[in-house]
């Protein structure tokens, strides 16, 4: 055997001889791992599960949308498949995907650290998801839940005859997860980084995770408290929400909205942050205005907050209360405004290249810009008036969730693929599956704007035949989405064995997480690194000439 | 399938102006991804990898290209801000002269009653041209009441009244739908408005059987529940007299003072211990569970058209 070093075999052509995934064999090596790679993988897993349980309820709907008479299912279990899809797809996806997968796996490395600072807790943190999965899926195995994700009262406490508490009591457990993993993010980001690596000279990935981690470690405890409230209601009848038993159903909503607003936020920052090292790396350029994109995630995270009452203006909250939430609501626009001019100015005089993760990230910047533009149109009064709870609303958060959200992650998975694996997928069919996500998402959702305008409202199992054009078109784009997600779980599979070895920077990239061997080795690194510079340390003029150089 | 819209019939007074700041919002949609998209479909070609356009000198920062893409957004922000809070402010207070209808709505049904006493089940015939107030409320969960024709919306709580008006302006048939989640046959508690002209309005409105007032029935039941035997002016028990107390402020034990609105009204008949009129006992029983939500609606409509009388053996 050779005796150069890990790094230096790699480039040629083979896989490091040791590293996390090797280093220890087994199921409980993997069970009881405290690497905060390790830990990233079990999650991956664990919200691919989720994921695809919610689609399939996704399908179902869309399938029974396709004609205007409710014939597939019947209203019961349309309900359910509706609620299903909203909480795993909130809970036990979303808030998890970018953070627990990504921001576990590279967080550590992008700051030159060997682990997070409570790698049990980390762990841990896996174990209480786990167990909130669990919960849900109990839930959903006795017979499913037909509340809404939003659980609003009095319904939720005194009407539903579906397993409520259970279900929330999943979604209570799973909080905790989201608690525990903010505040170690945090507590990473502090003391962990590597010596000279100061605030700004964090990737901007770094700064969304430290945003992401300050709302779910502010915000999470109030939909606890809610969620215990509503439990206590209706398990012992203690009047909370019902005015039947003198309660207020409009707090329900107040309390709802507090937690569940800013986590609308920790299911986009962290897409942003995994844009921002996109949008750089494949053009080769110096992020434009690094402390304006770094400061709006922040802006992002404090004024997110401040604005719940705007899902509420028809609710009965005051009218002096809406025109407040409204300014607010179009305030948080600005900072996503920022950001959106900041990624497109970094193209300006850069070399771009156009693989799979940088396709995703163009797709984010345009469906991110949709989905942030027909937010005003939400947060502007009487608009909203006319649109609340109808597929407008679906329609404009689908554009930021999935268009925005779900697009950064799989830009994000494809772009540390190799780094998580060693392998790199292969490139044509990773294209070919951004393209068709990019298309079948946009005719899934597209349509829905139009629906909701005409004022088709959300959550309806039958509808009046006007509206079967649109549904028939949304459908049909929902197929077609389904091909798109279908693919990367079938060459994502293939790549493990068969992918080309990646070597341990295939894009070149200048993120510590890329100095290191892929995969990396157990403790990420060798020796510490030390940061000397701005991240980011592009230069699109040599890559320019470079590619002269060699054609 | 059937025929199709793009956008919804605008058959309402406000429905033109809510529908104008949509245009304006679609418009600077378009703008926004255009001034967005286009550079970024140009910098991808013109910068594209073994292009062999200039990259000297790129620049990372500038404060004034910051500035400026932070100020000009604020700017028609709050612009739009403005426009949309006016128009609601607008949605959101009734005239004072607009027909009064009482909707109850219940899984999975709206109950509707005109102040004439005429009552519906998921229809609501209504003449054009004129304003019309709903007075709202639920018996179970959360509803809301959607009529897209309006672009109206507000919705139906449990345990306090809501209101919603609209002067339907153009004659046809329009969808109710409710809004709010409201549980298993959310998507079956729909209905229909039917815009009539005022002579064909009260043409249906005088026929079918006959049937008292709402304010009729409200002061029957005033009498018939027992409401008369003490709020009147030889009862042997000391309570208040209601005529003249209606929209005017209550004083209460303990010196606050409230709005004698449907709210008060409501709670005083249901929880008559939360807030005592002052110089009063807490002697009334509840009357939660013996009233229907229509009854006490009717009550309060009673109530209410005693608001602007005197109170019996004060001089003007």
């Amino acid at each position: 055997m050779k005796s150069a070093t890990e790094v230096d075999l790699q480039t040629e052509g083979q896989m490091a001889r040791t590293h996390y995934l090797n280093v220890d064999l087994g199921v409980k090596s993997w069970l009881l791992t405290t690497d905060h790679k390790r830990i990233g993988i079990l999650y991956l897993c664990t919200i691919l599960i989720f994921f695809v349980i919610a689609s399939v309820a996704a399908a179902l709907m869309r399938l029974e949308l396709l004609t205007p008479q409710g014939d597939l299912v019947t209203s019961e279990t349309y309900n359910k498949l509706f609620t299903v899809h909203g909480v795993l797809m909130v809970w036990f996806f979303l808030i998890p995907s970018i953070p627990a997968v990504l921001g576990n796996f590279v967080l550590p490395m992008m700051i030159g650290a060997r682990d997070v600072a409570f790698p049990k807790l980390n762990l841990f943190s896996w174990y209480l998801f786990v167990a909130g999965g669990a919960l849900a899926l109990w839930s959903l195995i006795r017979g499913g839940v037909d509340t809404g994700w939003t659980f609003y009262t009095p319904y939720s406490t005194t009407y539903a005859n579906s397993h409520v508490i259970s279900m929330a009591a999943g979604v209570f457990v799973a909080g905790f997860s989201s608690i525990i993993t903010g505040m170690n993010f945090m507590t990473t980001t502090h003391q962990m980084r590597a010596p000279g690596l100061t605030w700004f000279r964090l990737p901007l990935f770094v700064w969304s995770l430290y945003a992401t981690s300050l709302i779910l470690v502010l915000a999470t405890p109030v939909l606890a408290i809610t969620l215990a409230l509503m439990s206590v209601e209706r398990f012992w009848g203690v009047g909370i929400f019902d005015p039947k038993l003198g309660g207020d159903p409009v707090l329900f909503q107040h309390l709802f909205w507090f937690y569940s607003h800013p986590a609308v936020y920790i299911m986009i920052l962290p897409g942003m942050g995994v844009i921002s090292e996109l949008i750089t790396c494949f053009s080769r350029k110096q992020i434009f205005g690094y402390g304006f994109v770094a400061a709006a995630s922040m802006a992002i995270a404090i004024l997110g907050f401040v604005v719940w009452g705007h899902h509420m203006f028809v609710s009965s909250q005051s009218v002096y209360a809406g025109m407040v939430f409204s300014i607010l609501s179009f305030l948080v626009a600005i900072p996503s405004a920022i950001k959106v001019f900041n990624w497109t100015a970094t193209l300006h005089k850069g070399s771009i290249s156009f693989q799979t993760p940088m396709l995703y990230a163009l797709g984010f910047i345009g469906l991110f810009t949709i989905g942030g533009m027909t937010g005003l149109f939400l947060a502007t009064l009487a608009v909203d008036v006319h649109v609340h709870d109808s597929y407008f609303v679906i329609a404009h958060f689908h554009y930021i969730m999935v268009g925005g959200m779900v697009m950064a992650f799989m830009g994000g998975l494809h772009y540390w693929w190799p780094k998580i694996t060693g392998r790199l997928y292969p490139e044509f069919a990773g294209k070919l599956a951004a393209m068709i996500t990019f298309i079948g998402f946009n005719l899934t959702f597209f349509p829905q704007f139009i629906l909701g305008y005409l004022g088709m409202p959300r959550r309806y199992h039958a509808y009046p035949p006007e509206f079967q054009l649109f549904n028939v078109l949304s459908t049909a784009g929902a197929s077609i989405l389904g091909i798109g997600y279908l693919l990367p779980l079938i060459y994502f599979l293939w790549s493990l064995k068969f992918g080309r070895v990646a070597g341990p920077n295939p894009w070149r990239a200048t993120g510590l997480e890329w100095q290191t061997a892929s995969p990396p080795l157990k403790h990420n690194f060798k020796e510490t690194p030390i940061v000397t510079g701005k991240p980011y340390a592009y230069s699109a003029q040599e890559d320019a000439d470079l590619n002269l150089a060699t054609v | 399938m059937e025929k199709f819209h793009l956008f919804p019939p605008e058959a309402s007074s406000t429905a033109q102006q809510v529908d104008w700041i949509y245009f304006a919002l679609t418009a600077l949609t378009f703008l926004i991804c255009a001034i967005v998209f286009l550079p970024i479909i140009f910098f991808a070609i013109k910068y594209r990898t073994g292009s062999t356009a200039d990259r000297s000198n790129p620049r990372v920062e500038s404060i004034l290209i910051e500035s400026g893409w932070t100020i000009v957004p604020l700017v028609i922000f709050i612009g739009l801000f403005g426009w949309g809070a006016i128009v609601y402010f607008h949605i959101e207070r009734p005239p004072r002269d607009a027909l009064q209808v009482q909707v109850v709505g219940k899984q999975w049904m709206w109950k509707l009653q005109h102040a004439e006493g005429k009552s519906e089940i998921n229809e609501l015939h209504l003449p054009v041209g004129r304003a019309v107030t709903l007075t709202m409320t639920s018996q179970d969960v959360i509803h809301s009441f959607f009529v897209p024709a309006f672009r109206v919306k507000q919705d139906v709580v449990p345990g306090r009244y809501t209101s919603e008006w609209f002067k339907p302006s153009k004659p046809g048939e329009y969808h109710i739908f409710c809004a709010q989640y409201c549980g298993t046959h959310h998507s079956g508690m729909i209905g229909r408005v039917l815009v009539m002209e005022p002579i064909d309005y009260e043409h249906w409105l005088s026929t079918g059987q006959s049937t008292e007032s709402i304010v009729l029935a409200g002061e029957r039941l005033f009498r018939e529940r027992g409401c008369s035997g003490c709020h009147s002016l030889n009862s042997k028990f000391h309570a208040p007299l209601l005529d003249g107390v209606f929209g005017k402020p209550a004083l209460l034990e303990g010196g606050n003072i409230v709005t004698a609105d449907e709210r008060y009204m409501r709670d005083s008949i249901l929880l008559p211990g939360k807030e005592i009129a002052r110089g009063y006992q807490n002697i009334m029983p509840s009357y939660t569970g013996q009233l229907s939500e229509e009854e006490i609606m009717q009550l309060i409509a009673y109530l209410k058209s005693i608001g602007n009388q005197n109170p019996p053996g004060e001089s003007k």
